[in-house]
């Protein structure tokens, strides 16, 4: 039911609204609401109540095994949560003065040391308030340094076929066209095709590694000096940092500039959907190009630098300073792990995947790269199920759902058919990996034995499979008082 | 091991079935000459005890301190309740619902957020959030140029008076496809657009009009006129709004004879806490025309195989994901959990409630605008209606007082001079429901011995 169901006409959680009589005498009558809002008529506890039990028909880290490839839903420590919200941090205005602001200004800064270190960069801005938007001011400071350059020509952004989808979109935004560079039969990028297609009018490439199909990018070195040797600049989506951490560097790899995915590798909660942040850092050349505002340290005192100070920033992308809570979440979560906990975040995310890839293997499930070792995620492929038994990727994902486990991520790259692309984050025991086998191989049996099952799953969720046609067919998006 | 679970016969066992001697052998992919084995100027890890110290005497240098300025960020009682229950693990720590049947919970009250919003809004739809209002109002611009197709032109004229950092953020985003901001002069008396700013553009292709409402200044835009002027002239019309206002004001879609096309604006003021300007978010609604161009993610109701109500997202065939270079926007992710905290405040303070606050805000300012023009050397700015904010024109220089009034730790306002080069000795100030008559005196107190003293 919904919660304007639940209503009573006039009903209202009085407890919450400032007493008192005002009048509306101050304003123009003509520029007066007229209408009363749709909102809910109902008490805090119907509210409370309504809420919770929404809550419960969720999936979360928090109740469930969570392995959704290029995602990573590792634990979300209680702790970072708690230290995040004093009342110090929850109640500072975004305008506040610095000599207000002294606590909260140290922290960011130091997560700007902290992060640079981890990437191996000169520069960094916090600013981006997501992942794509960190793409979007990556190619935008790519733009920025080829114009102040004078070189204008520069028309095209190199992407691999099977990149986030974000990465072709936001190269559109800067007013880029897209060049698809396809992957090889071993999983790294087609190097001869990337001969041909590089060139005068190449601006940059945009490069995850490693990669979304699961696997280091080894001839990266020669990449990016192909690249550079053309004046173009590289990209690195930080989408799968969790898998390097403490091992190797985007900046050593040859990256100019980058974005991190701090609700990732930095485990601040994804809140169904967000909040992220996505920092971008930069090699030298690009540090002059970087989005506003910035945390600077002069003596023992922090400030935040302003856009008049840095003629030629990108600019803001945000009326303040980004999704500044989940900053201090993620430097709450760094200086918790330290540089022994990063590292060791690197090193068990990647003996998880390697250990749950080989278990599946051997309980006979296809993989994608066999050859390949697995970074922190690795992908499956249903190929030869949907030929046999037309049973789907999709089909496996919905019945996980019945074994109260959340489906991997699902076909995605499209490269790969009938994917899963599965990761299992360090966070998770070796008892739910097995679990995990354990159900892959009950699926199997039960598309063997009654496929027709497995095609309807699932049973046990509020809802079975929704009729997605017809959610775009006959467009429902907002509830409508029956009329009476 | 902080938060990982393995025992050292655990990690034994998986390596000999992966067939590997070391954790280390994992990585012989990485080619040597790339390999580091350290993060030196990371610091050692700490327990939650010992940082919960650190974080704490951080906060606590921060707190204390009166804050009357909004600016675009309002400081607005919130329910405990609301965070209570947005806290929820199963809220907080979901992925977005790509798998619908895992994630009803999410998606019937995104929904419900939809229908509270574009109710508020006076719109036919809603998308499920972007990032915040001054991105919001730049993907509204982008929305404006892919849909006017009576227009052939980039040309967007954006008032005056709307929130300087939004329209450096919109020009931001836009530049990439070659949409031009002009921006249009406001009444240095009233402090609104005035319609002959207008006149030098009749006859013009424009593709959007931009109207606040409050403007910046706390001022209120006869909306009327200009939402028709825009309609005459062939342009959309984009509304960027304080939500908490709409509950008092005329909403968007009864703007002119018409009304706004698209509704964006920043959606803290709905429960969501300062936190140093993020997580917040932006909201856009619009008619329903214009819906297959919205950006970012929309949940629609349909049902299921029995037959049964549930949720979904929908139209994905704008999403980047689907549509990769060719989507109506890059967004991904967004703010779910500022906009599951929205649809619960909304929830629990009602219509009611939001308009209390409206006007309980705005009592507030008035009183404050009241006891400071009896100081001498402060004198209100713009002449007519203001909504819980207001321009005032101080007889010292601004940051003088600004730091005085911080060394009382009292915030006095947002200084305008940066962005308003005429203004450099005026101040925006805000007072909302927070502050109580006591609080008000002090501040009024204070600036008369600030401005007073030598």
């Amino acid at each position: 039911m919904l919660i304007f169901e639940q209503g009573t006409k006039n009903r209202r959680a009085f407890m919450q609204a400032p007493r008192g009589e005002f009048s509306t005498d101050d304003f123009p009558a003509h520029l007066l609401r007229e209408t009363t809002p749709t909102l809910p008529e109902v008490s805090e506890l119907q509210a409370v109540r309504h809420y919770t039990k929404l809550s419960q028909k969720n999936f979360s880290i928090d109740t469930q095994f969570y392995p959704l490839g290029s995602c990573t839903m590792k634990y979300n420590p209680r702790g970072v949560h708690r230290l995040a919200t004093y009342p110090g941090y929850l109640g500072r205005h975004p305008l506040a003065p610095d000599q207000h602001s002294q606590g909260y200004l140290q922290s960011i800064y130091e997560l700007q040391e902290i992060l640079k270190s981890v990437t191996g960069m000169q520069g960094i801005s916090l600013a981006p308030m997501a992942g794509a938007q960190g793409e979007f001011a990556g190619v935008q400071m790519i733009q920025a340094y080829h114009e102040a350059r004078g070189d204008t020509a520069r028309s095209e952004i190199i992407v691999p076929e099977a990149a986030h989808g974000t990465n072709p979109a936001s190269a559109v935004m800067c007013g880029y066209t897209v060049k698809s560079l396809p992957i090889a039969d071993d999983g790294d990028v087609d190097f001869d095709a990337l001969k041909s297609i590089v060139g005068p009018q190449t601006a940059g490439i945009m490069l995850t590694n490693p990669s979304t199909l699961g696997v280091f990018e080894r001839r990266i070195k020669d990449v990016a000096d192909l690249i550079h040797d053309a004046g173009g600049l590289l990209y690195y989506d930080g989408a799968n940092l969790n898998a390097i951490l403490g091992k190797t560097r985007p900046g050593d790899m040859g990256f100019d500039v980058m974005h991190m995915n701090l609700h990732k590798t930095f485990a601040t909660p994804h809140g169904a959907g967000g909040p992220g942040s996505g920092p971008v850092a930069v090699a030298e050349c690009l540090e002059p190009y970087l989005p506003v505002p910035i945390v600077v340290k002069e003596g023992e005192y922090y400030r935040l630098v302003a856009e008049s100070e840095r003629p030629d920033s990108i600019g803001h992308l945000s009326a303040f300073a980004g999704n500044a809570n989940i900053m201090l979440r993620a430097y709450i979560y760094a200086r918790m792990l330290g540089r022994e906990g990063l590292i060791r975040a690197g090193e068990f995310a990647t003996l998880n995947a390697n250990y749950l890839m080989k278990r599946l293997q051997d309980a006979g499930f296809d993989l994608a790269y066999p050859e390949r070792r697995a970074t922190h995620e690795f992908i499956i492929t249903m190929a030869r199920q949907a030929k046999q038994m037309d049973i789907t990727a999709m089909d496996f994902a919905k019945r996980l759902l019945d074994y109260d486990m959340h489906a991997p991520t699902t076909y995605f790259p499209l490269l790969i058919a009938e994917c899963l692309l599965i990761e299992p984050t360090e966070t998770e025991s070796k008892e739910v990996l097995d679990k995990f086998v354990e159900v892959m191989i009950k699926i199997q049996q039960e598309a063997e034995s009654d496929p027709d099952m497995v095609r309807n799953a699932p049973y046990t969720r509020p809802v079975r499979r929704l009729d997605d046609v017809k959610a775009a067919r006959e467009l429902d998006l907002v509830w409508k008082e029956p009329s009476a | 091991m902080p938060f990982i679970p393995h025992t050292e016969d655990d990690v034994r066992a998986m390596l000999n079935t992966i067939g590997v001697d070391s954790i280390n052998a994992l990585f012989d992919e990485i080619p040597d000459n790339l390999r580091i084995h350290d993060l030196p100027d990371v610091p050692e890890g700490l327990g939650e005890m010992e940082l919960a110290g650190i974080m704490r005497k951080r906060a606590l240098q921060d707190i204390g301190n009166a804050c009357y300025i909004g600016a675009g960020a309002y400081e607005h009682h919130i329910p405990a309740a609301v965070w209570e229950v947005t806290g929820r693990g199963e809220f907080m720590t979901a992925y977005t619902p790509y798998q619908a049947e895992a994630s009803q919970g999410t998606l019937q009250l995104i929904y419900e957020y939809q229908t509270m919003i574009s109710s508020l809004m006076g719109l036919d739809v809603s998308n499920a959030s972007l990032y915040d209002g001054a991105s919001a109002m730049g993907e509204a611009i982008l929305m404006a140029v892919r849909a006017n197709r009576q227009s052939k032109s980039k040309r967007i004229l954006v008032a005056g008076t709307i929130h300087p950092v939004y329209r450096r953020v919109a020009h931001a985003l836009v530049k990439g496809q070659h949409i031009t901001i002009e921006e249009l002069p406001f009444c240095p008396d009233s402090g609104i657009t005035a319609m002959d700013a207008l006149a030098p553009y009749n006859g013009e292709d424009i593709a959007a009009v931009v109207i606040p409402q409050p403007n910046f200044f706390g001022r209120l835009e006869e909306v009327d006129l200009l939402t028709n002027w825009g309609h005459e002239h062939g342009a959309l019309v984009i509304a960027v709004v304080n939500p908490i206002a709409m509950s008092l004001f005329r909403e968007p879609g009864q703007w002119g004879d018409t009304g706004a096309d698209i509704a964006v604006g920043e959606g803290q003021p709905l429960g969501i806490p300062l936190a140093s300007g993020g997580p917040y978010f932006g909201f856009m609604c619009c008619k329903q025309a214009l819906v297959r161009q919205m950006p970012g993610r929309i949940i629609g109701r349909t049902t299921d195989l029995d037959g049964k109500p549930g949720f979904a997202l929908t139209l994905q065939a704008r999403e980047q994901h689907i549509r990769r270079s060719k989507a109506t926007s890059n967004i991904c992710t967004n703010q779910g959990l500022a906009v599951t905290a929205a649809t619960i405040y909304m929830s629990i303070v009602g219509a009611g409630g939001l308009r209390q606050t409206a006007l309980a805000s705005h009592h507030n300012t008035k009183l404050l605008v009241e006891k400071v023009t009896a100081i001498k050397g402060v004198e209100v700015v713009f002449e007519g209606a203001y909504f819980h904010e207001v321009v005032l024109r101080l007889a010292k220089p601004v940051h003088e007082v600004m730091d005085k009034m911080a060394e009382h730790r009292i915030q006095v306002g947002y200084p305008l001079g940066d962005d308003f080069p005429d203004y450099q000795d005026c101040l925006l100030v805000c007072v909302t429901e927070k502050k109580d008559n006591d609080e008000i005196q002090q501040y009024a107190d204070t600036l008369a011995t600030v401005l007073g003293g030598a």
